[in-house]
């Protein structure tokens, strides 16, 4: 079909790796794009040495911010947060392997901007932008 | 002379689109535009892109103050445009005409002027859940800086006003304005204006209206609404960008401070003070959109020529038939009235995917839709909803584009689900 919803996205969708929750989870947080209702939170549990043991994504939205929440989600597992902290756009629009205009693009980023926000220990994930 | 509406049963519809030059538009190699976003803006003649290009080629000059022979032409056709305005939504006077940039910008300019100095800290201001941002934000920032209530009519789940609560507001609030839209961007619902206005004024308030979806595709009669304002917009009448339009009663405008200052809304400057313009000129300051303005005139005769109502009808029938088709489609759910209560828009959820996927498949066969809030959050949290996608139809849409989406949304069912 179309070069935007090639295999890995509509899969990801579909048949998501890491939805769920954890419980406990050493850092959960979530953030939404009120533009139109992408909801998403991220669990992560850490191990002895503070690398990222397990993580988990849920929440609703479209195809393309749900494909990078489950992408994403997986890719950290075994990293460290400051790793995790040193990921940016160019890592997710990579993953996803796929061009995307303005307004999509933002559905991609919030999967991470929720995990770095998670990472940063922040108090809310708009002191990011 | 004004152009007489040709009876509907000669109207050439698909000459009628003919006259549109993007409708020709290959969107992606091979895929022709279906364009379904008319309710976000219309799309525009040749004759009104024309007028705009002769303007600047052979009239262009600024108006009111000039002897040369160009400054004498812009400014008569400028005026011109205003008198067509007048004469279009049935106001008595083109003093009664104030052009301004956008309906959000007339919706602000009556909050700045009429608003600030005639109601006061308790006073209430009666909106409904219905109205798009244009129509909530200016009441909310006046209420927020003068101590006002906003008060909000409740949107049925057919997606029509609740009657008696409007009553019952009405009668308790007190409000000093009722501000109304006609028609939902969103739902497509016409809303009995005439008939709130009627009440709003039994019960000593101001209506204002938002045109912006109702005067480009249905005839509007402020006298017969009994409109204190009405607001409504250029861009979505197959005009230009950059023109508005503000009717208000001619008293209301005589009694109303300035909106901005500066050039032409002003008789006479002395460093000590000024003196305002007379009636309209003292709410339009600056240079405004001149080519705009005319181009507008030549919007209403073009849309006059072919009749409101038989535009109305036209989107009516279209609507109809959406309606009928999209319930064809598995786990499609449409908001809003029945085809008889609306006009030509459509807004729909989706089960087996986001609006933003469902209009990212549509754009693939190259159809034109609008996906999320659309300017109407609280319309959308109250169907516990965060965004929709919405068709919307105008004269220069057919029966076979409607077939067009619901193939489309095959798509959408046949990738996600």
């Amino acid at each position: 079909m179309d070069d935007l919803y090639r295999e890995l996205i509509l899969d990801r969708y579909k048949n998501p790796r890491m939805r769920g929750t954890l419980d406990p989870h050493d850092i959960s947080y979530e953030d939404d794009n009120p533009l139109c209702g992408d909801h998403l939170r991220i669990d992560l549990r850490l191990d002895a040495e503070g690398r990222i043991h397990q993580a988990a994504f849920s929440g609703e939205g479209c195809a393309i911010s749900l494909a990078s929440a489950d992408l994403l989600t997986e890719s950290i597992v075994g990293k460290s947060l400051e790793e995790v902290r040193k990921l940016g756009k160019e890592d997710i629009l990579e993953m996803l392997g796929i061009e995307l205009s303005p307004v999509r693009l933002k559905c991609a980023l919030l999967s991470l901007k929720v995990l770095k926000a998670g990472a940063y220990g922040l108090a809310e994930a708009k002191d990011l932008d | 002379m004004n152009p007489r509406p040709v009876a509907p049963a000669l109207l050439d519809w698909q000459g009628i689109r003919e006259q549109f030059p993007i409708l020709d538009l290959e969107v992606h190699p091979g895929v022709r535009l279906v364009y379904l976003d008319s309710a976000s803006t219309s799309q525009k003649p040749a004759a009104v892109i024309e007028a705009m290009d002769r303007f600047y080629r052979k009239t262009n000059a600024n108006i009111h103050r000039g002897v040369h022979y160009l400054a004498e032409e812009a400014t008569a056709e400028y005026e011109q445009a205003r008198k067509r305005v007048a004469e279009f939504i049935g106001a008595e006077q083109p003093q009664e005409i104030i052009f301004t940039r956008n309906t959000t910008e007339s919706i602000n300019l009556v909050m700045q002027t009429w608003a600030r100095v005639n109601l006061h800290p308790g006073d209430t201001i009666l909106l409904t859940e219905m109205e798009h941002h244009s129509n909530i934000v200016p009441w909310q920032m006046l209420a927020s800086e003068r101590g006002l209530k906003l008060e909000f009519v409740p949107v049925t789940e057919q997606g029509q006003l609740d009657s008696p609560s409007l009553e019952h507001l009405l009668e308790e609030k007190r409000p000093g304005l009722v501000a109304v839209t006609q028609m939902s961007n969103v739902l497509g619902t016409i809303n009995p204006v005439e008939e709130i206005a009627r009440k709003a004024h039994q019960a000593g308030a101001l209506v204002l209206v938002d045109g912006a979806q109702s005067v480009p595709h249905m005839a509007v009669n402020v006298r017969s609404l009994d409109a204190d304002f009405l607001a409504f917009s250029g861009h979505k009448m197959c005009g230009p960008t950059g023109i508005g339009v503000l009717y208000a009663k001619r008293a209301l405008l005589e009694a109303m401070p300035p909106f901005m200052g500066g050039g032409d809304m002003i008789r006479r400057v002395r460093l000590r003070g000024f003196e305002p313009n007379e009636v309209p000129y003292k709410f339009e300051a600056g240079t405004p959109a001149i080519a705009e303005a005319i181009g507008l005139k030549v919007a209403i005769d073009f849309l006059e020529r072919v009749g409101m109502d038989a535009i109305h009808s036209h989107e009516q029938e279209i609507a109809a038939y959406a309606l009928d088709r999209l319930s064809e489609i598995p786990g499609l759910r449409v908001y809003g009235p029945p085809a008889e209560a609306r006009g030509g828009v459509t807004s729909f959820s989706m089960k087996s995917a986001h609006p933003h996927d469902v209009a990212q498949v549509l754009d693939r066969y190259g159809l034109a839709v609008r996906a999320g809030h659309h300017c109407a959050m609280p319309l959308h949290e109250r169907y516990g909803l965060a965004a929709t996608t919405r068709a919307s139809f105008y004269l220069y849409n057919t029966l076979e584009e409607v077939d067009r989406l619901i193939e489309g949304l095959g798509k959408v069912n046949e990738l996600f689900a």
